[in-house]
């Protein structure tokens, strides 16, 4: 790997981090796992000036479930981490699902959830199922920290709502107001390749009626996508055959792909409603009741 | 007292021998072309055309040959003066060394650095300036035949349009009659879409030229050292005796490290400039964009057929995309390769083959991938065919097969195309399979889940390909006969040094070729060292591809063995003061006829041979052997494989896949399973994911291994191997045939003939590889055939 000439500066905590970034200016760039950034230095796509690495801020790298059962996800957490969690099974199923579906065993090994939410991929697994939770970015600057709804995060492909000297240091999943439910699927063509299509689905539920959904989209527009009339069509009602029929419906509707090497725009819509449907239908409807 | 030794205790044939090999290349002691590093090397780096067609109006480097760091930059103009702006290729054609007048490919070699490291000549590399006129572009073979199309070769004078050949092969006449007598005929269109042998490790050189001695050394990532060699001299034109190629441990080659490219070329004429070693290693995107594809030929056919299920004529059309230059690794006499071994196996009266050659703006090669030369295409046709025509007559798949297939006792067997078929017991190996998978079970647990709305299938491909090319009347590549050596020096401990003109890249040669040295002489293969890649040591021959190195080095190996145990005849009758006459031979030992227990060992010649020999004898105990064998050997396999087809996404998993490989005499059989798996393994990418191709611009889509892809251990199914069928070869002298390739071959049609099969209710016919979810999806709901190279799909 040739890469264009760049300078490289280890931090030791988030402060140095931010310092390094604000001095580096609009040409400083923050190295996690890597394994977006590299690829792209490798390519010459990418020829930031500085990296600033993080990887030996320490406490960076916990995900934990706090007493008001909100997660929470360090900068340094890796895929795999989450993938092996002894947290998240029976806690967040959605989350759950996703993880050992990210990429391939040795970019789950390096790379991190909130590095890839900070790549804005509109092929990144992980931004769908964060959006889905309704989930957030704590950002660190020279003025401290603020936190920013991923909805707001995410601006554009690759582009996110971070200023130059301000790291991402920690993503947010809010408490659930009821039961947990929900999955993950992707198509793909070989493991480690992008999304031809993913669905999230993350909902809450009050044993007689889901009172919140999120369901949102991989690799199916110019970002990630929320399929907000899907979510809306299951919100407040039980989960029936015909609702989940509608919501898949719905969020193909959501859908803006584009036709390209992994298939047609109307494969990609068709797999959507059938990945939305697949993850309502395996929702033991019965036993969320019970809970 | 001395006693025979154990065959499979010194590790002789039938041994399942571990790699010798994989001590260092597990260890990351492996030493490739990468990990040479010379005193004072410097280092090359390639700016390829970033267009697939335009004419060059202006190259400008002044800013790359600015940087500090910059020792020289080649471009085209420059090559010219040294009559290195155009080479040749392996089929007769010339290829662009650095582009002179216009581009042809997107990754075309347009200019080079050499600095002082990679990161320099890559910045300077950006430092180029060139500008481009940009031209019609042409990606299909189809489109370079229209009329408006721009002739893409303006270079070669009388080249009018962009057909490269017209070549045709088999009886025109009688195969009309044979049609006109059929009572069905069943017609298929295919494409075989276009490929990478993609090896691990990219293609690089190191040349070094030294001034005081005139010589010139080259490691280089070839998989034909001699060829190598013959062609330097020719190009370059220096004198052979003063050029010495080294092929240092290859990191995969299939056939991607034939061919001679222009980066060896640019790297051996900047260092004869520069008098200093100079370094080129190719990134995967070089690669994958400009070095020998493979396939990428559109298949049209026909059987004519008899109602009761007899093939009674076959008629082929191919018309092969070999882009912007024809540069085939192939036997020269050839013009598809041995695509005319299609229909081998079966009894097929009259057959007829007509091919066309088209130029595009796509990248050169049309390399043997793990194969024969071309004998994918030919095979997959051959088997798409079989199934088609089956399902056309209403006929059972295998019952199909069984009535077509050659029967043991027809052998030798001519084909209509000329082949010798020289052995076989193809019937037992189709029932071996039948049996293995349930044949008839599955049939009834298909019929089941249909009800179901379930999508199961099976698909069968049998096939003998004819590997180990030459004999030398009929295979020569640029007029070098198909010939092959080994060279054993035996030492005077017993030890032994074994070379050969075969260049293993990854196949165990270490290990398989000691093997053969046990089996003949009885020194244990742990007293055998092998070598081969060095020109400078190694005897001539043609190296290691479509899987003729046990056919043809491996025959050499057992030959000079076998000269080597004559002289040692000679020495145990000195030893044993009995006339050679009374001397008999069991392995490892030399023993008196009337008294047995009076012996001596292989190793007790071996110390005579240097301490003791008789008067009138020369001393030593080496020799060496040219082999050409006398016919093509003929492995036979079939695979059968069952899915299941998932009809809401189009994605289809493997159930069940069941590999019979009759590959004759196996001298490592565990080897021999290590090349069937992947060779499957590669099948099953390709009939599941894997493809070049490109979008109308001629941008090329699998440039890298996110859009090319090579299935991990998770998508790969497992496989159940069968090697109970041995037919020996007839000719070779131990029994042996190739194998490498068998399942790359034959295994892509299995896969797809079981997802057809699984659609047979649909209406659809075919659907061409790759079987990606998306076009299985768009077959099953639109009842239709999907056809072609996969489309860059665009909304406009």
């Amino acid at each position: 790997m040739y890469p264009s000439r760049f300078r490289y500066q280890a931090a030791r905590s988030a402060e140095q981090a931010v310092r390094l970034l604000h001095e580096g200016g609009e040409d400083a760039k923050v190295l996690a796992g890597g394994q977006s950034l590299i690829p792209m230095m490798k390519l010459r796509f990418a020829s930031p000036e500085l990296l600033v690495d993080i990887n030996a801020i320490p406490g960076l790298d916990y995900h934990r479930v706090d007493p008001d059962g909100s997660i929470h996800v360090g900068a340094l957490c890796r895929h795999a981490d989450l993938e092996h969690s002894d947290l998240l099974p029976g806690h967040q199923p959605t989350m759950t699902a996703a993880a050992p579906l990210i990429a391939d065993p040795l970019v789950r090994n390096r790379g991190t959830l909130v590095g890839s939410l900070c790549h804005a991929d509109p092929q990144g697994d992980w931004a769908s199922v964060v959006l889905a939770l309704g989930g957030s970015i704590v950002a660190q600057g020279p003025a401290g920290q603020r936190t920013i709804p991923l909805r707001e995060f995410v601006l554009g492909p690759f582009e996110n709502a971070l200023a130059h000297d301000e790291i991402a240091v920690e993503a947010v999943i809010p408490a659930p107001r009821g039961a947990p439910a929900g999955g993950y699927l992707k198509l793909e063509r070989r493991v480690g390749d992008f999304a031809t299509a993913g669905v999230a689905v993350a909902l809450e539920t009050d044993g007689s009626q889901v009172i919140r959904a999120g369901i949102a989209l991989t690799g199916v527009g110019g970002s990630t996508i929320e399929a907000t009339e899907a979510e809306q069509v299951l919100t407040g009602r039980p989960l029936t055959a015909e609702t989940i029929a509608e919501a898949g419906r719905l969020a193909a509707a959501a859908a803006q792909p584009k036709s390209d090497h992994r298939g047609s725009a109307t494969y990609k819509r068709h797999i959507v409603s059938t990945f939305v449907v697949r993850i309502l239908s395996r929702i033991d409807w019965t036993q969320e009741r019970a809970a | 007292m001395s006693q025979a030794v154990d065959e499979i205790k010194i590790g002789g044939m039938g041994a399942s021998r571990r790699r010798v090999e994989d001590n260092r290349f597990i260890r990351g002691k492996g030493n490739y072309t990468d990990d040479v590093v010379l005193p004072g090397m410097l280092h090359m780096e390639i700016l390829r055309s970033p267009v697939a067609h335009a004419r060059i109006t202006r190259i400008d480097a002044s800013r790359a040959w600015d940087m500090p760091g910059v020792r020289l930059v080649l471009t085209g103009e420059m090559m010219a003066t040294r009559n290195l702006a155009w080479m040749p290729t392996l089929s007769y054609d010339t290829q662009a060394v650095l582009a002179t007048d216009k581009v042809r490919f997107q990754g075309q070699e347009v200019a080079c650095v050499i600095a002082d490291d990679p990161y320099i000549a890559k910045d300077a590399c950006e430092a180029i300036e060139v500008d481009y006129e940009p031209l019609p572009v042409v990606v299909s073979p189809q489109a370079a035949l229209e009329d408006d199309a721009p002739v893409i070769r303006d270079d070669k004078e009388g080249q009018a349009t962009n057909v490269i050949y017209d070549w045709e092969v088999g009886d025109a006449e009688g195969t009309d009659r044979a049609f006109e007598q059929a009572d069905v005929i069943s017609r298929l269109q295919l494409h075989y879409p276009r490929s990478h042998p993609s090896p691990i490790e990219c293609c690089g050189s190191i040349a070094d030229f030294n001034r005081s001695t005139q010589k010139l050394t080259v490691y280089m990532t070839t998989q034909a050292p001699h060829i190598v060699r013959a062609a330097v001299a020719l190009i370059a034109e220096l004198p052979e005796h003063m050029i010495r190629i080294i092929s240092p441990d290859i990191g995969g080659g299939f056939g991607n490290k034939v061919p001679v490219y222009p980066g060896y070329v640019c790297s051996i004429l900047a260092s004869i400039l520069l008098e200093q070693p100079v370094k080129w290693i190719e990134d995967k995107t070089g690669n994958l964009i400009s070095t020998g594809f493979a396939r990428d030929v559109y298949l049209d056919g026909e059987l004519a057929l008899s109602r009761d299920g007899k093939i009674l004529g076959m008629r082929m059309r191919t018309l092969a995309d070999h882009g912007a230059f024809f540069a085939d690794a192939q036997p020269s006499k050839f013009k598809i390769g041995l695509m005319h071994s299609t229909f081998g196996c079966y009894n097929v009266p009259f057959a007829h083959l007509a091919a066309r050659g088209m130029y595009t703006n796509k990248s050169p090669g049309g390399v043997a991938y793990r194969c024969s030369f071309r004998v994918t295409e030919a095979m997959f046709f051959q088997e798409r065919m079989m199934q088609a025509a089956a399902d056309d007559l209403g006929m059972d798949q295998a019952e199909f097969r069984r009535i077509n297939l050659v029967r043991d006792e027809q052998f030798p067997h001519r084909t209509p195309f000329g082949f010798l078929l020289d052995s076989g017991q193809y019937g037992a190996c189709l029932e071996l399979g039948l049996k293995a998978v349930g044949y008839e079970d599955f049939l009834r647990q298909k019929a089941e889940a249909a009800k179901r709305g379930r999508l199961l299938g099976i698909g069968i491909s049998t096939m003998s390909e004819p590997l180990g090319a030459g004999n030398s009347r009929e295979y020569d590549i640029l007029g070098i006969k198909m010939f092959d050596s080994a060279e054993l020096r035996v030492h005077m401990t017993g030890k032994a040094l074994l070379r050969t003109g075969a260049r293993g890249q990854g196949q165990g040669h270490e290990t398989t070729w000691g093997q053969i040295v046990a089996h003949e002489l009885g020194i244990p293969a742990d007293d055998v060292t092998v070598e081969e890649g060095d020109t400078d040591t190694a005897p001539f021959g043609m190296g290691t591809y479509a899987s003729r190195s046990t056919p043809v080095a491996g025959a050499a190996i057992a030959m000079v063995c076998r000269k080597v145990r004559a002289k040692a005849r000679k020495l145990a009758a000195h030893l044993l003061e009995v006339s050679e006459e009374d001397i008999e031979w069991e392995l490892g030992r030399f023993y008196v006829r009337s008294a047995p227990d009076r012996g001596v060992t292989i190793q007790e010649c071996a110390m005579a041979a240097y301490s003791n020999m008789p008067d009138g004898l020369e001393p030593g105990l080496e020799n060496n052997a040219y082999y050409d064998p006398p016919n093509l050997t003929w492995p036979f396999a079939c695979y059968i494989v069952t899915v299941e087809v998932d009809p809401e996404t189009g994605v289809w998993d493997v159930l069940n896949m069941v590999a019979v490989d009759d590959c004759g005499v196996r001298i490592n059989p565990m080897i021999v399973e290590g090349q069937i798996m992947g060779g499957l393994t590669e099948a099953f990418a390709m009939s599941n994911m894997q493809f070049i191709t490109y979008d109308a611009d001629g941008n090329c889509i699998g440039s890298n291994y996110m859009d090319y892809l090579i299935p991990t251990a998770w998508e790969t199914p497992g496989f159940e191997l069968h090697g109970e069928v041995v037919t020996p070869s007839p000719h070779h002298p131990i029994g042996a045939k190739g194998v490498g390739e068998c399942a790359a071959v034959g295994g892509p049609a299995a896969f797809v003939n079981a997802v057809m099969d699984a659609l047979k209710g649909t209406g659809v016919r075919n659907i061409d590889m790759p079987l990606l979810p998306d076009r299985v999806w768009e077959a099953v709901t639109q009842r239709h055939d999907v056809s072609g190279a996969p489309p860059i799909r665009t909304d406009g």
